[in-house]
């Protein structure tokens, strides 16, 4: 998803003359093209994250559509105030493209995992959140995202994807699996899909696509139920992020709703992110389990 | 609609040029402390206020290109308040120069009015920024001399002031180094020197700047002269910072 991120935004930067690229370091081999082409307008801060958010801030006000990259960690949690006053605050858009996320770089430990940045993101007013599961959804993802003009976007790049990409539309949940009547919901968030559809094979399950999170497809969601209001949310961050809005979607119907996805707690193991995915429950095996047993 | 379109929509009327100006024109320092005198309730900030009074009074009197009738145009000069706190002069410079009128400062931090004890840009005509938390100011300056330089207005200038306490901020050190080392030229910082720093800066705070590439100046904060020589002197291929030094806030 990285290098379609850079081949998108290329483009990007060479039809919109309001566009710009803000960069701290990390992604600028992805590039050399667009850094050449439009010097002004693709900056490289150094290592600098709360430069890299306060210029994108700055650049807003002008009147340019700016778009932020680096890792996750350093996107959103390190420079977060920058994120709440430079951006929100201030009453300009951005677009904010992390990568690495939760477990991209298992064998990088903990100081290069984000598995809050949406939960902190939820902290805040107006964000947009797209989770793609596959390049081709980046892409679209990514241009919708910055076409959409004084928006807060943010858009979360992952090594982990699917195998197969989906037709999915900005803000709107995709039934991937119809279930009878008496089926639960699995709701699969970007990387999950393939997952949650092994996992589900043999259950009696409705299965939705997400890869919008925010603002969260409340019609989408009602319309996927059936005659009873039972919610897994198997999401590739912080287990129970979307729990609050899953709840709020449902407000008046009697419901249930289980959170699954990355642990709180530090797991301190490298290795690799099938390993990471196991040991969090998020394999289809553990998914399985889970949803088997909250679904009867 | 996002939710900060819809505070845009909210205030848009607010932001419109002018309103009337005040009922006696301002002209000096007299009465600028005239106009601060209408606003009560964060005496803690009063030295805060009083310290960038001249400074900013010179900037506006007789630098800055940007006045109510151009105050939305893209060409226009712009001013970023970092040191939000203690922004009585700010709001007497504005109001002075007819930004909003002089009769909104008696609100000042009430619940319906546009003046809090830090400015909101989407509730005061005329600020370029909502500022309170330190640090903020000098990088949106970076990034707004970038975004005006990539459009190719290269004619407004840019100016960022900041206390000589917030320079504490690590996010100033990281804009003072890119900006330097990037020749952002139309980039100004007004540093308000009135010794409040815990641990201080030895060797003065035009030393770090000069560091990374600026042009400096230190000059009276007092002395209008003074100031109005260094906020106009030439820095080809710079940026600028002016320090200006006051007396000390815990004198």
């Amino acid at each position: 998803m990285r290098e379609q991120f850079g081949a998108t935004v290329t483009e990007l930067l060479e039809h919109d003359p309001r566009t710009a690229l803000v960069l701290a370091d990390i992604g600028t081999a992805q590039f050399p093209d667009a850094a050449r082409d439009h010097p002004d307008r693709v900056v490289n801060v150094g290592i600098r994250e709360q430069l890299l958010i306060g210029v994108a801030g700055g650049l807003a006000l002008t009147g340019m559509r700016p778009i932020a990259h680096t890792f996750a960690s350093f996107l959103v949690e390190r420079p977060f105030e920058q994120v709440k006053l430079d951006l929100v605050h201030q009453g300009v858009g951005a677009v904010l493209v992390s990568a690495a996320g939760s477990y991209d770089w298992p064998a990088g430990g903990r100081t290069h995992m984000s598995p809050g940045d949406v939960a902190l993101l939820d902290t805040l007013p107006g964000w947009h959140v797209h989770v793609p599961g596959h390049p081709a959804e980046a892409d679209l993802l990514l241009r919708h995202a910055v076409a959409a003009a004084d928006t807060l976007q943010y858009v979360r790049l992952s090594a982990h994807q699917n195998a197969e990409r989906q037709p999915v539309v900005p803000g709107r949940f995709l039934t991937v699996r119809q279930g009878t009547r008496l089926a639960g919901v699995v709701l699969a968030v970007g990387p999950m899909l393939d997952a949650v559809l092994e996992a589900t094979e043999t259950l009696d399950v409705t299965v939705l696509y997400a890869a919008t999170v925010r603002p969260f497809d409340t019609v989408g969601l009602r319309a996927a139920l059936g005659d009873r209001a039972d919610v897994v949310l198997v999401e590739p961050y912080l287990a129970g992020t979307s729990e609050r809005a899953a709840h709020r979607a449902l407000e008046g119907l009697p419901h249930r709703v289980l959170g699954l996805g990355v642990p709180v707690a530090e797991h301190r193991h490298y290795g690799s992110i099938s390993e990471h995915l196991a040991a969090y429950g998020l394999d289809a095996a553990g998914l399985h389990a889970a949803i088997a047993s909250y679904l009867w | 609609m996002t939710n900060h379109s819809a505070a845009h929509a909210a205030t848009a009327p607010t932001r419109a040029p002018a309103g009337p100006g005040p009922r006696r024109a301002v002209t000096d320092r007299a009465g600028l402390l005239d106009l601060v005198a209408l606003m009560t309730g964060d005496e803690k900030h009063s030295p805060a206020a009083h310290s960038t009074l001249d400074a900013l009074w010179v900037l506006y009197d007789r630098v800055l290109d940007v006045h109510p009738g151009n105050v939305d145009a893209p060409e226009r000069d712009r001013f970023l308040l970092s040191k939000g706190h203690g922004p009585m002069a700010y709001y007497a410079v504005l109001a002075a120069k007819g930004f909003f009128p002089v009769e909104l400062l008696h609100g000042f931090g009430a619940y319906d009015s546009p003046l809090g004890h830090h400015p909101d840009r989407l509730l005061v005509p005329g600020a370029e920024i909502g500022s309170g938390s330190l640090g903020h100011g000098l990088p949106l300056a970076v990034g707004t001399a970038l975004g005006l330089r990539a459009q190719g207005l290269t004619g407004p200038a840019v100016w960022v002031l900041i206390g000589d306490a917030e320079f504490d901020e690590g996010s100033n050190h990281e804009a003072v180094a890119f900006a330097g080392a990037y020749g952002l030229d139309r980039l100004h910082t007004l540093v308000i020197d009135n010794s409040s720093a815990t641990h201080g800066w030895s060797g003065g705070i035009a030393a770090r700047f000069a560091g990374e590439g600026w042009s400096t100046a230190t000059v009276d904060g007092r002395d209008h002269e003074q100031l109005y020589r260094a906020f106009t002197a030439p820095h080809p291929g710079r940026p600028h910072v002016v320090v200006a030094r006051t007396e000390p806030k815990y004198s």
